[in-house]
């Protein structure tokens, strides 16, 4: 690790003002990827923001037809939340496959969505849920927000404040773990919302987060694991790494969109 | 049996301090004005070092010193060298090139130091090695140890022509070639030991510290064998005599085998503290790990087995290639020739083996000892072909075992090996009952009604532990005895410090061996302190390997405890105005036979140290004594393993769903402590079996380097273990011990594969069975279905 200076934001305001007027800034929420990545010398910001005393960024509400869930909201506290449980427990299962038990105690959803791991499991349920990402300058809706690998529409100083979901009529993921690292070697969040099923992956593209028209189409029909056997993806555009070849990634994309039909019939239940 | 005696399953003494945090691992120790070491290592597996330029990084701040490869070699030290000399066939010595230990002239492998910095802080270390400026010229690497002594290969030590360090074989080739002729079948398998990263929990670290006023070096030394690292520091690499430097191994947090050898770390730490005339630290990075821990496994092997009519094994054929990395480690030259190839008869009568083992250099991290070494490999190679062999001739793998097993001992193996005692059969019925085998074939339809493959396995495994017989190892070209070493320190209120030459990092022994005093003696396990370690402290001692501390090390107790007893014997005969022979000691109270008078332990040891009206021309006071026994074998720890297996077709996950482990380990003195090591037995050789992929690519870089690409088997990888036991004791020590440590890891990676194998109907895969290997095993066997229908 590089020595930086480290500041700790008593408000949003407060963070966002850090981060205009300091010197190669960084926010710091969860730290479990950042502190590890800095700790490789592989970051070295000057600066580090750390909003953990920020107060009323870890909180999760229904509204209507919506939950929303704060930026800083532990991915403990969105597998444990009633809320959650009740209206999309696809989410709060989701939150509870994350790392282990001390990540996720830790760990942040803000952050998560924010760093955009190919491999990271929030960006699937964001995309196939439709969800609203609301920063402390603008509103970007996760169609528009994960641009590649580790890439999102975030500008440079902008700050994630909450997330928002549309309750979906069901909604079912199925994670494919690497066995080292235990981030998704595929995930397939399938969500049936009252206008349209979207199929998100995650893992297994070479450049992030995807939906599959065609399982989609096919789920439109009829939304049933059935409706997805013998469909097959393209190796093309597929990761492809000492864990799986594009083949068996493109292989697994079936497979766990089956498997996230399956358990959003059952009303996943949230452990 | 005494509650707290042998045979009983205490709670761990040491567990208070480990499980609270208190434990004192060579990390937690600090010294006053302690520097702090950073090793600059190479980023190429094999490179030609042109120029080092220290001159900006000599300026930053905190910097002490920075020394490069040529530099410390002025310092004339010698290298490290590898302990155990084989020979090839033709009876020339192996080709062992040097080793110094920071690089001269050339990196051979990723993660080879070349310099280093000593800063007063870490992080200034770091900082000033960033600005080290290395001149590489990148040279062609090889890693693949089949290709190594090819035409082509890159050469990697001139000393080693071929890259070849030695061609060496064992058996009867001409009987072998013989009893093949005369098969009526054979069965033939190809495949790969994948090698292994040993991830310790606690990561290698050194700590050195010079006293200029009495020219005395210490190291604080993450190390399985402090007197041995003492020992080969001194004489071999010749940093200082041995009674100069003192060795502390204190808390170790495991080894595997990892911690036996002497790394270039501490030997540079040593230097670098009298040069710098400061204390100097080095803790290992998990990543630096990876790249500088010596690695285990890496065989290539192509094996046959021969069999008659009547379904009797009649001939053994092994040829193996061992891949020993970049330079030879301390025991690398014995754990793939007599560490594994006097096992290959397994659990069988072989009348005839012969195996030939080819170890070469590649630009890869070192291959040494791990867990089980060479053992793992042997059995491997016999479990897989029994098992094939079963199958192939449709027979049941239990009854083919047992046709075959050795049944009447002693038994004298093709392999040197001479097995003293076991009952094979009696450990695989216990298992086969215990894991209700007859109800597979339904479990199996069940798992088909829900998708799944099921499958079962056996390894019917033998180890040789207890190393070793110091004269056997020397013939066989060790350069050192493997006896050892214990004292028995009475104190005057009958308390007892014991002293062994053996180390614990994991093992029990403050539990254990104070279980064999305590009741040896009558006294709690409380009032018997194991003392171990530290070279200051206790006499020389071989450490703590290849299931040898309790098989020997608590030999050499009994026989201090012996010499204990018969002198407090003479004390009480004094003390009590009777004939020595007369005295009876039970119980803690040594008692005129036939009478009721007796004097406690208690009183004697007091009585020992006061010598009042002692008769000291006859009797010295005190009571102490040092005894070193050295084993007339090995000990033959054998059992019968199960696994059964499900696999997901669609996915290629395979779950071990079923795991019987029968072992018969001699004489048990802690069955929590050994049940205990079945289980991390058990998990390292399914994580070997499943998970760790060790995965160089041909630039030689270590591709999976760290936990995010090489995974280590965890809780939920594993089922509830059945674990039992049979005992035959083992006849070559007093107490029949057997030993315990390695067996699951030798057991297990062959039981898993045989399961998984038997489950996919194709003998073709190897390890790590990870989920892409096992889906595209079976996607592979589905075309070649589909091209024959
Ligand atoms: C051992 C381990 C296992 C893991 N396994 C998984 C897994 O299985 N699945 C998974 O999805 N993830 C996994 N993770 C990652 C984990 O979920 C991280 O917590 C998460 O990716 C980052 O969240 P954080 O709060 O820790 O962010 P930090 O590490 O603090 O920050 C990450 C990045 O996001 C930025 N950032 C943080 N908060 C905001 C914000 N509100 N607005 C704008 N930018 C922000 C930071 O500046 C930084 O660049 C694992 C991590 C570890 C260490």
């Amino acid at each position: 690790m590089y020595a930086f200076t480290y500041h700790r934001a008593t408000g949003l305001r407060h963070a966002a003002n850090l981060l205009e007027k300091l010197e190669d800034p960084k926010i710091l929420a969860g730290g479990q990827t950042l502190l590890p990545t800095m700790k490789q010398r592989l970051a070295s910001p000057t600066n580090l923001i750390d909003l953990d005393k920020v107060e009323g960024m870890s909180e999760i509400t229904a509204a209507g037809r919506s939950v929303t869930i704060g930026a800083l909201t532990r991915h403990n506290d969105v597998h444990k939340s009633p809320i959650v449980q009740q209206a999309i427990p696809a989410l709060a299962y989701l939150a509870g496959l994350i790392g282990d038990p001390a990540v996720r105690h830790r760990g942040t959803i803000g952050g998560s969505v924010a760093n955009n791991d190919p491999n990271a499991d929030y960006p699937a349920a964001c995309l196939a849920l439709g969800a609203t990402i609301v920063t402390n300058k603008r509103k970007i809706a996760a169609d528009e927000f994960f641009k590649g690998l580790f890439e999102t529409a975030l500008e440079p100083n902008e700050i994630i404040t909450k997330i928002t979901f549309p309750v979906p009529k069901k909604a079912g993921y199925y994670k494919f773990r690497n066995q080292a690292s235990r981030f998704a070697l595929v995930g397939v969040f399938v969500a049936k919302r009252p206008s349209e099923i979207r199929v998100a992956v995650t893992g297994a593209g070479s450049s992030g987060v995807f939906r599959v028209p065609s399982f989609e189409e096919a789920l439109k029909k009829r939304f049933s694991p059935k409706s997805l056997e013998g469909l097959t993806i393209p190796a093309d555009g597929m990761a492809s790494d000492i864990h799986g070849s594009a083949e068996y990634r493109a292989h697994l994309v079936n497979v766990c969109a089956r498997r996230a039909v399956a358990a959003a019939d059952e009303k996943t239940p949230a452990e | 049996m005494s509650a707290t005696g042998i045979g009983a399953a205490v709670r761990r003494k040491e567990d208070l301090r480990f499980i609270t945090g208190k434990g004192q691992y060579t990390d937690d120790v600090s010294r006053p004005g302690q520097a702090h070491i950073y090793f600059v290592r190479s980023p190429h597996a094999h490179a030609r070092i042109k120029r080092i330029d220290t001159k900006t990084a000599a300026g930053m701040p905190g910097v002490v010193g920075i020394v490069t490869g040529a530099e410390f070699a002025e310092s004339k030290l010698g290298n490290l060298i590898c302990g155990w000399t084989v020979l090839s066939k033709d009876g020339s010595p192996m080709k062992m090139a040097p080793h110094p230990a920071l690089a001269v002239g050339k990196a051979c492998h990723v993660g080879d130091p070349v310099a280093v910095v000593v800063a007063d802080t870490l992080a200034q270390a770091k900082d000033a090695a960033e600005k080290i400026n290395v001149d590489y010229e990148i040279l062609p690497a090889v890693v693949d140890p089949t290709k190594a002594a090819g035409k082509g290969a890159p050469l990697i030590h001139d000393a080693a022509p071929n890259n070849t360090i030695y061609n060496w074989h064992i058996g009867d080739h001409d009987a072998t070639a013989a009893a093949f002729r005369g098969a009526k079948h054979v069965t033939k398998l190809e495949f790969v030991n994948n090698r292994l990263v040993p991830n310790a929990m606690e990561p290698r670290a050194a700590l050195a510290e010079y006293d200029a006023g009495t020219q005395h070096l210490t190291l604080w030394n993450a190390t399985q064998n402090p007197h041995v690292a003492r020992l080969v520091i001194s004489a071999f690499v010749g940093i200082a005599p041995e009674n100069k430097l003192r060795v502390i191994a204190p808390d170790v947090g495991g080894g595997f085998g990892s911690k036996i050898f002497i790394y270039p770390e501490e030997v540079v730490c040593l230097w670098a503290a009298r040069q710098f005339n400061r204390p100097v630290k080095w803790t290992a990075e998990r990543s630096e790990s990876f790249i500088s821990d010596a690695h285990g496994r890496d065989h290539v092997t192509t094996a046959e087995l021969a069999l008659d009519a009547d379904h009797k094994i009649t001939g053994l054929k092994v040829k193996t290639v061992a891949n020993l990395g970049a330079y030879m480690s301390t025991f690398s030259s014995a754990v793939p020739t007599f560490l594994y190839a006097t096992l290959l008869s397994g659990q069988y009568a072989i009348p005839h083996i012969y195996a030939e083992v080819d170890a070469v250099y590649t630009n890869t991290v070192p291959v040494d000892a791990y867990r089980g070494a060479g053992r793992p490999e042997a059995t491997f190679v016999v479990e897989r072909l029994v098992e094939a062999a079963a199958r192939e001739l449709d027979l049941d793998p239990a009854d083919l075992r047992k046709k075959n097993f050795v049944k009447t001992f002693p038994y004298q193996t093709a392999v040197a090996s001479l097995y003293d005692a076991g009952d094979y059969n009696a450990s695989l019925q216990k298992a086969l009952q215990i894991h209700d085998y007859k109800g597979f074939g339904k479990r199996k339809r069940e798992s088909e009604k829900n998708g799944k493959i099921r499958g079962i396995g056996f390894a019917t495994y033998i180890e040789a532990c207890g190393v070793a017989p110091s004269s056997l190892v020397g013939q066989l070209g060790a350069g050192v005895g493997l006896w050892e070493s214990a004292e028995v320190r009475v104190n005057p209120t009958g308390s007892v410090e014991l002293l062994t030459g053996c180390h614990a990092h994991g093992q029990g022994h403050e539990t254990t061996f104070a279980q064999l005093v305590a009741e040896r003696l009558g006294i709690g396990i409380d009032q018997v302190n194991v003392v171990h370690g530290d070279t200051d402290k206790v006499q020389f001692g071989m450490g703590t390997y290849g299931s040898r501390s309790g098989a020997v090390g608590m030999s050499a107790i009994v026989k201090a405890l012996d010499k204990v007893e018969a002198k407090a014997k003479k004390i009480a005969a004094h003390l009590l105005e009777a004939a020595e022979g007369d005295i009876v000691f039970k119980d803690g109270k040594f008692t005129v036979a036939g009478t009721d008078r007796s004097v406690a332990w208690g009183e004697l040891a007091l009585a020992a140290y006061v010598a009042h009206k002692f008769p000291t021309g006859e009797i010295e006071p005190g009571l102490k004594e040092t005894a070193f026994y050295d084993p007339t074998n090995f000990t033959f720890p054998a059992g019968c393993h199960i696994c059964e297996v499900e696999i997901d077709p669609e996915t290629g996950v395979t779950s071990v769903v079923g795991w019987t482990a029968v072992d018969d380990f001699g004489t048990v003195i802690n069955p929590m402590i050994v049940e205990g090591q079945v289980h991390g037995g058990v998990a390292q050789g399914v994580g070997q079996a499943l998970l760790e992929h060790t995965v160089y690519n041909d630039s030689g870089q270590l591709v999976s380097g760290s936990y995010m690409d090489y995974a280590m088997p965890r809780a939920d990888n594993l089922p509830s273990l059945k674990v039992d036991m049979t005992v035959t004791k083992c006849p070559s020590n007093p107490l029949g011990i057997k030993g315990c440590g390695e067996a699951g890891a030798i057991a297990a990676p062959a039981a898993v594969m045989n399961a998984i194998t038997n489950a996919l109907g194709t003998e073709k895969i190897d390890m790590p069975a990870t989920p892409a290997a096992v889906w595209s095993t079976i996607q592979q066997l589905n075309k070649t279905r589909l091209a024959a229908e």
